[in-house]
This record gives C-alpha cells, sequence and structure tokens, in this order.
C-alpha cells in the first residue's frame, strides 16, 4: 500500500499537465496536416508523398518572406498563397496525366516530387535550421513554467483553419463541387462540374494548409529540409489510424497520438517517444484496420 | 501498379530465334563481360560496378514485390540494414570471422525483420502497403539509431573483412577482383533463383493477385500465405544484399536503415523497369552512374536528385515499363 501511495504521491501531475497542453498544441498542428492529406486522398485517390515536403517549403518561404518583410503574420499568408500555387503547378504538370491510371503511380510521382522538393531546399538554404522568432512574445504562468501564449495561438488558429475549412465544404460553391467530385466523379462531370479543376484545386487547398502549418510551426523548433519525412509520417500513421480519407478521424487521431507522444516523453528520451505512435499504428492495424475513429463497417 | 508481363515468350526481331537460346546467349555475354570487367577496369571502377551488382540485387529483391506481386514496399531498407547489422554481429562476436557465418546471420536477421513487416503490413492493399511498410523500416531505424549500446547508434559498427573461404579448398584475403566475383556468383544465383521462383506456380499465383486479388481469393488461394511468403522471401534476399554490401565497405551504419534507401531501391526498380528482374540492375547502374558523372561535372554538392527525380517523374508517366522494357519493345519492333 504504502509503495502505491509513494507512487501517486510522486506522480508528476504537473508534469503530465503541461505535456497535455504541449500534446494539444502539436496534435493542432498535426491535424492541420493530415486535413490536407486525407483531402486530397478522400477526394482525388492520391497518397501525397510530397505533403511533408509542402510543409517543410512552406516554412522556408515563410522564413523568407519574415526577413524580406518583417512581418510573421504577412510570411503566413504568403507562403499559403505561393505553395497553393506551387502545389496546382505540380497538380497540372505530374498528377493530371495519372488521372485513370493505377493509384500507386501517384504514390511514385509524388515520392519523386519529395526528393526533387527536399534537395531543392538543400542547396537551397543549405543544412543549417532557419528560425522565424515568434510574433507574440508574452508568456503565462503554468505552474513552474513561463508558457508561451504563441503556441497557445497556433493551436487556436489551426483549429480555425481547419473549422473554416469543414465551413467552406459544407457551403462554399467550390466545397460542394469538391464533395460532389469526391461521392460520384462521373456524375459530377455530367452535371457541368470542371472535375480536373476541382482536383488541381484540392490539391492546392491541401498544399496551402501544409504550408501555414509548416509557417506557424516554424518558430518552434526551427525550419530545416528534413523535417518534411518526420511530418510526413506522422501524418501517414494519423491518417491511417483516422481511417483513411475522413476529416474527423485524422482531427482526432493527430490529437490522440500527439498527446501520448507528448505523455511517453515524461518517461522517455523524446527520440524514442516516436515509437509510441508506431505502436498505435500496429495495434490499430492489428484489431481495426479500417481506423480508430470511424464507425465500423457493415 | 500494372505491368505487362515482360518474361513471357516474345518473337525476337525477324531472326527467328527461340526466346531461350537468346535469352542464354544474352546471359552469357553479360556473364562474361562481368567477369572479365574487373581484370580490366581500374581499382574505382572495379568497385563501382560491384556496388551497382550489390544494389541491383537490392532492386531486383524488391522488383519481386512490386512488379510481380503488385506491392509497392517503401521498407526495404529495413531488410537491407538488419542484413547489415546481421553480418556485422557475426563478424565482430566470432573469431576469426566467418563469411558464411555472416551470411547466415545477416539472413537471420533479414528474415526477423520481414516476418514482423509481413505479419503486419500485408494485412493492407495496395497505398497501405507502402505506407505501412515505410513506417515500420522506420521503427527499425529509429531502433538501431538510439540502442547505442549494441549497435553503436549513429556511429555503426566497423569490423574486418571476413577470409573467402571454402571449405578445405581455399582461403585468402578478398581482393577487389575476388570481391567482384564473390558478388557477382551471389547475385548470379539469385537472380536465377528469383527467376525460377517467378516463372514456377508460386510465381503465377503472385502474378494472379497483382492482376486480380478478389479473385485469386476467389479460385480458393489464400492470398494472405501467398503475399507473407513473398514479402519474406524479398526481404531475404534484400537482407543477403545487405551482407554483401557490408562485407565490401566492411561498416555498417544507421543511414543505410534510413528510408533514402528504400526510396533509391524503388528508383530503380521504376527507372530499370518493372517486373523484369534485369531491369532493376540496370536502373542502379543507370542511376548510380549518373549520380557519379553528375558529381563529377558540377561538383560533390550537386543535388543529383534533383534530375534523376525529373527522369524518375518522367518514365513514370511516359515509360511505365521503364528502360528495359522500352529497349525490348524497340529491339521488337
Amino acid at each position: 500500500m504504502t509503495a502505491i501511495a509513494q507512487y501517486i504521491h510522486d506522480f508528476p501531475l504537473d508534469l503530465v499537465l503541461i505535456q497535455t497542453v504541449n500534446g494539444i498544441v502539436t496534435g493542432m498542428i498535426l491535424a492541420l496536416i493530415a486535413s490536407g492529406l486525407t483531402l486530397i486522398f478522400g477526394i482525388m485517390d492520391v497518397v501525397n508523398f510530397a505533403h511533408g515536403e509542402l510543409f517543410m517549403l512552406g516554412a522556408y518561404v515563410g522564413f523568407v518572406i519574415f526577413a524580406a518583410t518583417g512581418s510573421f503574420w504577412l510570411a503566413l499568408i504568403g507562403s499559403a498563397l505561393l505553395i497553393a500555387i506551387l502545389g496546382a503547378a505540380i497538380q497540372i504538370v505530374t498528377l493530371r496525366p495519372l488521372i485513370g491510371r493505377d493509384p500507386l503511380n501517384t504514390i511514385l510521382v509524388t515520392f519523386g516530387i519529395s526528393l526533387i522538393l527536399q534537395n531543392y531546399a538543400l542547396w537551397q538554404f543549405g543544412p543549417v535550421v532557419r528560425k522565424i522568432p515568434e510574433p507574440i512574445t508574452s508568456q503565462f504562468t503554468l505552474f513552474y513554467l513561463q508558457y508561451p501564449w504563441y503556441r497557445i495561438v497556433i493551436a487556436a488558429l489551426s483549429a480555425a483553419i481547419i473549422g473554416g475549412f469543414w465551413l467552406f465544404l459544407k457551403y462554399g460553391k467550390f466545397g460542394i463541387w469538391i464533395r460532389a467530385t469526391a461521392q460520384d466523379r462521373v456524375m459530377a462531370q455530367a452535371m457541368g462540374i470542371p472535375v480536373p479543376w476541382v482536383y488541381t484545386g484540392v490539391f492546392a487547398i491541401g498544399a496551402a494548409m501544409a504550408a501555414a502549418s509548416g509557417v506557424l510551426f516554424a518558430p518552434m523548433a526551427g525550419v530545416n529540409h528534413t523535417m518534411g519525412l518526420d511530418w510526413v509520417l506522422k501524418a501517414f500513421i494519423v491518417v491511417v489510424v483516422g481511417g483513411m480519407g475522413n476529416l474527423g478521424g485524422s482531427i482526432a487521431a493527430a490529437i490522440f497520438i500527439s498527446l501520448l507522444e507528448a505523455y511517453a516523453t515524461v518517461f522517455v528520451d523524446p527520440s524514442q517517444a516516436v515509437i509510441v505512435s508506431f505502436v498505435v499504428l500496429i495495434l490499430t492495424l492489428l484489431f481495426r484496420p479500417t481506423g480508430l475513429f470511424v464507425p465500423t463497417p457493415k | 501498379m500494372t505491368a505487362t508481363p515482360l518474361d513471357k515468350p516474345m518473337p525476337f526481331g525477324k531472326t527467328g530465334l527461340s526466346h531461350t537460346v537468346v535469352f542464354w546467349t544474352g546471359f552469357a555475354v553479360v556473364m562474361a563481360i562481368l567477369i572479365v570487367a574487373p581484370l580490366v577496369l581500374p581499382e574505382f571502377w572495379r568497385r563501382f560496378l560491384t556496388e551497382v551488382l550489390i544494389w541491383g540485387l537490392l532492386a531486383m529483391s524488391s522488383d519481386l514485390l512490386i512488379g510481380y506481386t503488385g506491392m509497392i514496399s517503401f521498407g526495404h531498407s529495413a531488410f537491407f540494414g538488419l542484413g547489415m547489422y546481421g553480418a556485422a554481429g557475426a563478424l565482430l562476436l566470432v573469431d576469426p570471422p566467418n563469411l558464411w557465418l555472416a551470411i547466415l546471420c545477416g539472413l537471420a536477421g533479414a528474415a526477423g525483420a520481414a516476418l514482423f513487416v509481413a505479419y503486419f503490413s500485408t494485412r493492407l492493399r495496395d497505398i497501405y502497403f507502402a505506407i505501412t511498410t515505410l513506417i515500420f523500416s522506420q521503427i527499425f531505424y529509429v531502433i538501431i539509431f538510439t540502442w547505442t549500446r549494441v549497435t553503436g547508434g549513429e556511429n555503426g559498427l566497423i569490423f574486418t573483412r571476413p577470409h573467402l573461404t571454402i571449405p578445405f579448398l581455399y582461403d585468402a584475403r578478398f581482393t577487389t577482383t575476388t570481391m567482384h566475383w564473390f558478388v557477382l556468383t551471389v547475385v548470379t544465383a539469385s537472380y536465377l533463383i528469383l527467376r525460377r521462383v517467378t516463372r514456377s506456380p508460386f510465381g503465377m499465383v503472385l502474378q494472379s493477385i497483382r492482376e486480380n486479388e478478389p479473385r485469386t481469393r476467389a479460385i480458393g488461394y489464400p492470398v494472405e500465405r501467398y503475399k507473407i511468403v513473398s514479402v519474406m522471401l524479398s526481404g531475404l534476399f534484400a537482407g543477403l544484399a545487405g551482407v554483401l554490401y557490408a562485407v565490401q565497405n566492411q561498416f555498417a551504419a544507421p543511414d543505410f536503415v534510413y528510408f533514402l534507401t528504400s526510396g533509391d531501391t524503388v528508383i530503380y526498380n521504376v527507372i530499370g523497369g518493372i517486373g523484369t528482374l534485369v531491369g532493376p540492375i540496370v536502373g542502379a547502374g543507370f542511376f548510380q552512374l549518373m549520380r557519379e558523372l553528375m558529381a563529377r561535372l558540377f561538383g560533390d554538392q550537386f543535388p543529383y536528385l534533383i534530375p534523376l527525380g525529373v527522369i524518375f517523374i518522367t518514365i513514370i508517366i511516359f515509360l511505365p515499363q521503364g528502360l528495359l522494357g522500352f529497349a525490348r519493345r524497340w529491339l521488337n519492333r
């Protein structure tokens, strides 16, 4: 009994609470990336391997715009717009010729794109870590820590972007086109919806969301050319655990996995905490391969 | 991947020779060139050719999955790396280092990894399979990278090369020439085995899984079991490539377990031509040659993967059968 009492007494409750906040913040960024990935998969049947690279390039573009103008918010918007244009160009040049071919071709092509983008970033910016300063520097006290407000703002902003996007899908004209295309491509085309352009638009929106999360994340850890792969892997795990092509599921899974990883860092080294998300993935594959956060398929 | 089976008997030009004769003549010519090559080539290119053969073996192993079973693996670095570390372990722990023991241990390591990956990821199809193999290979990377006490962490393991021994017959240090011949023997044997496997009834079932999985299941084949065996087989050959690489370079490093190795493997396959077994070796040769050429022309810092990525994408869009498939069609015209 005393052992248990001692354990409860020693239990790092404050640390766990701090990690809860941390987990939700990274979870929201991850949700923003993963929802772009899910969107592109759900509508175009394309697994966008280059998504992490768009995230990384978005952060770099944000860094360049910030260095030129000094405004973080301008960097956020400008980077999202530029990467959206890049995404549209990529879709038109490489993915459009593959419409109607085996979807496995698209994962190969986007893998090629990710190689090109990653090496371009390495060539252009070198292997040094670039940092964008936080736009909001005030802090509040969380137990013994001075916790930056900026992280809370990131979480709120990500939630706002995802919420706005959801409203757009629900009520916007283009959003309705997107949903119609997702439901039945042939029928949508018959009703006069320009399906190829819907695809381009979807890819551009997904790219913009990745870029925005890249800029939002940049002040937390800095920008380097390898960050894309780490995040796209996490986003893949989230998308599989949340149920492929399911927007709500991936958001829930993103927060769930980030929380678990954050708690794991209380007890083990951060580089080993990644294994937690791998374990979640394996368990999901074993017991519920359709995804944790979707209704049971009949 | 939709690949037309290229190794079906094809009429070869207007010569009227049977396919088998043409195949074995070509095989003999290529073999002769490869056997003589190290005697003619300077030291650097000798090593280069040996490495191309090793990468070719890795690519060929993954072709069994991509080209024949229709599953794209982005996780071959795990098998390759485990083969490497298995061999390293055997060479470091046993004194004097024994080549055959190293091969055995490397294969055991790769088989363990392959069993793990196969058991879980064959539950999923197509894209999901590709993603999960990638994630699983990252698991192995994280473990190897962080378990410094056993694997040497970031520095990897360094060891001395074992002697080339054939019990009671031959025992000598490896030279670059004998190393080349040894690798060539292993790769050729693997090629012949894989060729036999893909033409056996087992290989036919794999191809029918690629063409139409639900129908194969409906006919009554236990598709999951076939998939697991094909992943394991592929993993074993990838592990063999890892052992060869470890013996050739006398080190095992976590970099080779990292995703980039798997990515390169996929590139070799696509460039060379999937579903051909020889294609991936051609692809590996092309890739390494381009890389070397670009490094010589534009300096070491040149991002050679940018032009190679462009070639890769162009080939997927315009030449889905790869260089070898293209060459065959051109020859047959």
